[in-house]
Formats: C-alpha cells, structure tokens, sequence
C-alpha cells in the first residue's frame, strides 16, 4: 500500500514539476511577488508632491514655508501663484495637497490673533490624505511651539511619549515578510492543488486513476502530498528571502513555525482538493480559487484588521485558514511568541484541515454532470 | 467576393458565443466573481479604522488621570479596555487582542502640578501590524492633543494654539475610503476578464487541439484575432456596467462623470487587457501556465502596482517605472476621477492615450505571432 502511495506522488510530482515551463511558473512568481510587493505594499506616505500658495509677505508666513520645504515629508513642493491654479493642480493629481496662506497670516500673528492655514485635499486619494494632513498637523504643531516659546506664553507641562514593540520603527517590510510568506504559501498551494483532479478531469485520466486498484484514501493522500510538500518549499524558501533580504528578524522558534506552516498547508491542500473535486473543467477550477481566494486575503486581517469589519461579517474569517497563520506568523517573526498561543491557532487550521480532506474524499467518485 | 470573409467572421462568434454560455464558469467569472468583489470591498475593506481595541493602564487615579481617561474612552475610534496593571496587558498584545495600549504612570498627576517636571504618558503600539499602529499612534496623539485644548481652556487661554488649520477634502468631504476602494476595484474585476479569462479560454483551445481544427479552415490570423477578442471585450463591457450599477446603487458609490466617456475608457483599457491576455495565451498554450502568467503580469499589478491602495510616489524608484506599462495605473486613475470628480478632459486624455499604445503594442505581437502553423 505504501509503494501505491508513494508511485502516485511521485506521479503527480511528475505532472507539475517535470515541464520546466511550469515548474518556473509554479516556483518563480512567488518569489517575484515577495521581492516587488514586500517594498511596493506600503502604506507609508512619503515623497508626495504638495502645492504652497502663499499669498502673504510677511516673516511669519515665509519661516512657514521654510518649515515645510525643510520637513522630510515633503520633497517635491510646488509653488503656486494665484488662487486659480488650485483646482488644476489637484484635479489632475499634481499631487494631494494644497497649503493655502492669506495675506492676513503674518499680520494676525503679530497682533496676537489667530491666524489660520487652509488645506486642501484630493479626497480620491483620502487615505494619503489624511497621512499627509496628519503631516502638516505635526510642521504647524511645532510652529506653535516655536512661536509659543519665543513669548513665553505658558506651557503645558505634559507629554505623549509614543512607542512600537515588536517593531520600533514601524518598518513595512516587517510587516509585510511574515504576511506575505503566508499568503505566498497559499497561493502556490492552491495552484497545485486546486488545478490537480480538474485536470485529470478535463483530460479524461482521471477515470483510469479510479479503475487502478488505489483505493479512495489512497488517491487522497496521493493528492495532498505533492501540495503540502510543495507549499512547504516554497514558504520555507521564502522565510529565508525575507531574512537575507529584508533582515526582517525571526524571534520565535523555528520548529513552531514549521509545525503551523505545515498544518496551514495541509488545510490550503485540503481546500484545494476540495474544490477540485467539484470541477470538471481547469477554468471551473480557476474560478473556484478566486472565489475562495479573494475573500481568504481581503478578510484574512492582511489588509484591514477583522474588529474594523461590520460585525455580520467578522464570523466568516474563523473558517479562513490564513487568518489563523497570519497570526502565528508574524507573533514568531516579531513576537516570540508562545507556543500555547501558537497552539490556540493551529488547532482550526488542523479542524479545517481534516473537514476539507473528508468531504472531498467523498466527492471524488462523483461528479456533477 | 466580400461577403464570404463576413460569413466567416460572423460563424467564428457565433461559436465563442456558444462556448461561453456553455460553460456556466466563464458567466459566473465574468458576473458572479466581480460582485463578490465588490462586495468585499464594499463591506469588508476600509482603509478608515474605528472601534480599535486598545487597552489603557490606569496607575494613577487623580483627577487630572480621569479626566484623560474620560478622552480616550469618549473617542469614537476606541473600544477601550481599563487596567490598573500593565502586565496583563503583555499577553493581550501578544495574542494581538488588543491594538496598542497607553500608559499613565502613578505619577502622573504629581508631576503635571512642579514646574520642574515633564508628566510623561506612554503609548505603545503593536509594531507588527504596521499600519494599525500609526493609526493608533496618530488617533491617540488627536485624543491626548484634544484632551490638553480642553485643560487649557479650563485654565486659561493664552496657551491656546494660534496658527489654526481649517481643512477641506475636496470630492469626498466624509473621506470615506470605500469610495476610492471600490472605484479602484472596478480595474481589477475588467483586468480579471480581460487578461485572466481570454489567457484561459484561448489555451485552452490549444490545449485540446481545437486551435489546429481551426487554422485547417481558410480563417485568417486576423479574423482568428478578432473572433476571440469582440465576445470578450462585450463581456467585459456587460460586466462593467453591472458592477458601476451595483456601486452606485447599492454601496451608494457617487458618479459625477460622463457615462459615455466611462465607456470610452474601460473600452480603450479592455482592448491592453484583451491584449495581455491574448499574448499570454499565444505563448504558452497551456492553461495551468497561462493562469499563473496571468495573475502574475495583470492581476497582481492592477491590485498593487495601480496606484489603487498603495501610493506610487511612495515606492522604490524601479518600481515607480514598472508600474508606468501597467494599464491598471491609468485606468484606475480615470475612474477614481469620473466617479468622484467628473470629465477632468486633461487629465483623463493624458491616461487613455497609455492605454492604447500598451494595447496596440500587445496586439502587434500576437497578430505577429498567430502565424498559421503548428509547432
């Protein structure tokens, strides 16, 4: 029974990585991925063009403008001279902001008064919007100060002392490594799998696998294999890119996170086994990934987390297998985590798992046409 | 003489006509998946973060200690967790229950009455999720910034700031992200029918030998070209106009453009689409390749190189020029633009034009390509 085993992983071993094409195609755009996204998928505003409009002589309004040409938020600013100039500018994405000064600023300040600064911003772009307005928050925080300073007006005397754990400088790629190396992982997983028996299927083989004397365990376990040992590649080789590469640290224990990413795999193959069984057609197949796929990454807590989510929706994440490894991932990259809350979030990946692989053993036999 | 190339063309569509309503999966590729799309965007992504939950270790209880309480647990962005011991908050960030929490020390309040001393509070957030912990950051700098406006202003008010900002966000005053998102994901649902659809359905004919049935017929490369191409680009079309449908009807998604240029430019960005997935399919000819391809060179780029969720300008200068050939850019551009701004006419024509120089140069290769010929 073994040997059985064993020929039929070798075989389908054979299927996906004997072509060169596809085992570059299967191997490669992982890897691409993590070297282009890891620095692109940032939320980090930086080097975004600004307009200034001063229209005030003053020294007040100049040491302003000093302030923001100075601040190393914003490197390319652009000086505009007249009010009608605004609108061009932002609505052809010159950039995202426009700092407007009137002529009263100066002269609202030296005779005490308030003096205001008008921003305006491209609400197409509302998120880099509010980062760079949070930005210009901070310049006209430290002008007041300055000013505040320079006539003793009375400080207050306390103080906001912010810290990041896990990650003092809030880097990116930091975040970005442990999560991608999950959702990396799931992807080549899911090709493998998901492409396996509706392949066989649309080519009509499949039918010779039933009539050899492999019984249904047999062939299961002859499909989950080459995608758990695939997957397993080719997340463990990313973990190591994301070391070399982007010194993303790795403070948890190793063995752990081989033991999630193994369960993680096995429950992204049982998945994937599941809805192959239920195609009979490749393109069915293709279709069946996304429609497990964009969900599992968009509510995974990879791109917003799960408690900003209406709380309707919220349950559906429990039975997405990435939520889980996502958590795990980046608490032994970053966090050391400990292993009985390792632990607390392999167990539904293993449940997952075993339910994926039972139902679509079941569905081997049969088809829906 | 000229009416039998027509005949050919029009049984060459009368086929793939047929081959899409046969297979259910391409009608549900091309409608289902997009609304499921929209879907998640609409009620599952949104870049704008409430109900964090934080904790806050409260060591000191003075009333200066209570009335900054009351400011954090009074902001709407928090769902805030009161401790008086910050180590049962350790293992809470570990799990990552909570969020980040803030710390007022026992001597809080003590210190904020010498003149010689700075009363320091601590706020720490869970690095390893980057962005939630400058949203953190930055929502309890705007609780603690307020809470000190209103201490001056019940103490006197000459510490009162004197440069004020007065903000306006022009086209979308609430700064609702979901706008800009679901917008943005109209260009990756035409990018996943145009590339990722015709790349399959096109190997798939090489793949079971269909393609040799018809080069033996006396079609042109040209015609075979466009027998593929005038379905698809309908498809996406039709599915583009369920999914703006569904956006400003149901997610209540404003559009202040012209419906016909909307046409022109998802039509000038189908035809790069159709293009790519053209070209993929012509050289690999196999399904499994083609999809990887596929999601590698349009759908992944359409969703991080667009400049949709991540801002280009903020990326490493090579990638910056990548993402100048990746239609997504342009397209997504115009459509944020006519749904929330209007006809920008300069700045849309300056986005159409990339498009259709992308596609022509994808159309050149395969028509150079499609030579009749099995290899």
């Amino acid at each position: 029974m073994l040997k059985r085993i064993f020929t039929l992983i070798y075989k389908e071993l054979l299927a996906v990585m004997k072509d060169p094409k596809s085992r570059i195609s299967i191997l490669l755009p992982p890897i691409l991925q993590l070297l282009v996204f890891t620095p692109a998928a940032t939320l980090d505003v930086k080097n975004v063009p600004i307009a200034i409009l001063n229209r005030d002589n003053g020294g007040a309004a100049f040491e302003l403008v000093e302030r923001f040409q100075g601040s190393k938020f914003f490197s390319h600013i652009v000086h505009l001279q007249a009010v009608e100039e605004i609108a061009p500018f932002i609505d052809n994405q010159k950039g995202v902001m426009v700092v407007s000064i009137d002529e009263q600023f100066s002269r609202n300040l030296e005779q005490n008064m308030p003096a205001t600064v008008q921003l305006l911003l491209d609400g197409r772009k509302s998120n880099t919007a509010q980062i760079v307005s949070g930005y210009t928050a901070s310049i006209i925080q430290r002008f007041n100060d300055d000013f505040a300073a320079r006539n003793e007006i009375h400080q207050q005397n306390a103080t906001l002392v912010p810290r990041f754990w896990y990650n003092p400088n809030a880097l990116y790629p930091w975040y970005n490594i442990p999560c991608l190396v999950g959702v990396l992982t799931m992807l080549t997983c899911l090709v493998v799998t998901t492409q396996s028996i509706a392949r066989e299927r649309e080519l009509g083989t499949f039918d010779q696998l039933l009539v050899s004397p492999l019984v249904t365990l047999e062939i299961l376990i002859g499909k989950t294999v080459p995608g758990i040992l695939i997957g397993m590649l080719s997340g463990s080789f990313l973990m190591v890119l994301g070391r070399l590469i982007f010194h993303v640290p790795f403070t948890g224990s190793l063995l752990l996170f081989f033991l999630s990413q193994l369960i993680f795999v096995s429950s992204i193959s049982g998945v994937g086994l599941f809805i192959s069984s239920l195609c009979s057609t490749q393109q069915q197949a293709m279709l069946g990934t996304f429609i497990f796929l964009l969900p599992s990454v968009l509510l995974s807590g990879f791109a917003t987390p799960i408690e900003n989510m209406p709380v309707w929706l919220q349950p559906i994440t429990y039975i997405i297998p990435l939520r889980y490894m996502l958590i795990n991932s980046k608490g032994l990259f970053l966090k050391a985590m400990p292993w009985d809350i390792v632990l607390s979030n392999i167990w539904p990946m293993a449940l997952i798992s075993f339910l994926t692989l039972f139902i679509a053993g079941f569905f081997f036999r049969r088809r829906f046409q | 003489m000229t009416k039998l190339p027509l005949l050919r063309f029009k049984s060459l569509l009368i086929k793939e006509c047929y081959q899409i309503i046969r297979d259910p999966s391409t009608l549900l590729i091309s409608v289902f998946l997009p609304l499921l799309l929209l879907f998640l965007y609409g009620y599952g992504v949104s870049l704008d973060l409430d109900h964090l939950r934080i904790g806050l270790v409260m060591e000191d209880t003075a009333p200066d200690a209570q009335s900054l309480v009351k400011s954090f647990t009074d902001s709407p962005y928090f769902d805030v967790k009161i401790v008086h011991d910050r180590r049962s908050l350790t293992r809470e960030i570990e799990k990552g229950n909570i969020r980040g929490f803030v710390v007022i020390p026992s001597y809080f309040s003590d210190f904020r009455h010498r003149k010689s001393q700075i009363a320091p509070i601590q706020a720490i957030a869970d690095g390893s999720e980057t962005n939630t912990a400058n949203f953190f950051q930055n929502y309890v700098q705007g609780a603690f910034a307020n809470w000190l406006n209103q201490e001056k202003i019940s103490s006197d008010l000459t510490g009162l700031p004197r440069v004020k900002i007065a903000q306006r966000v022009w086209y979308n005053e609430e700064l609702e992200s979901r706008y800009f998102l679901l917008s943005g994901s109209l260009g990756i649902i035409m990018t996943l029918i145009g590339t990722l659809l015709v790349a399959l359905v096109v190997s798939r004919e090489w793949e079971r030998g269909t393609m040799e049935a018809l080069i033996s017929t006396p079609v042109t490369p040209f015609e075979l070209i466009m027998g593929k191409v005038v379905p698809y680009f309908f498809l996406g079309l039709l599915s583009m106009a369920i999914c703006v449908a569904t956006s400003v009807f149901i997610f209540g998604l404003p559009f202040r453009g012209s419906l016909f240029l909307l046409t022109l430019i998802s039509s000038a960005f189908l035809f790069s689409a159709l293009g790519l997935g053209l070209l993929i399919s012509t050289l690999s000819k196999n399904q499994t390749l083609s999809y990887q391809i596929a999601v590698v060179t349009g759908f992944l780029p359409a969703f991080v190189l667009s400049g949709f969720i991540f801002e280009i300008f903020s990326m490493p200068k090579p990638i910056q020029i990548v993402s100048h050939i990746i239609p997504a850019k342009y397209f997504v551009q115009c459509l944020q633009t006519l749904f929330l701004v209007g006809n920008v006419w300069s700045l849309l024509l300056y986005n159409i034009i990339p498009m259709l120089l992308i596609g022509l140069f994808f159309f050149l290769i395969v028509g150079h390509k499609t030579v009749k010929r099995l290899d």
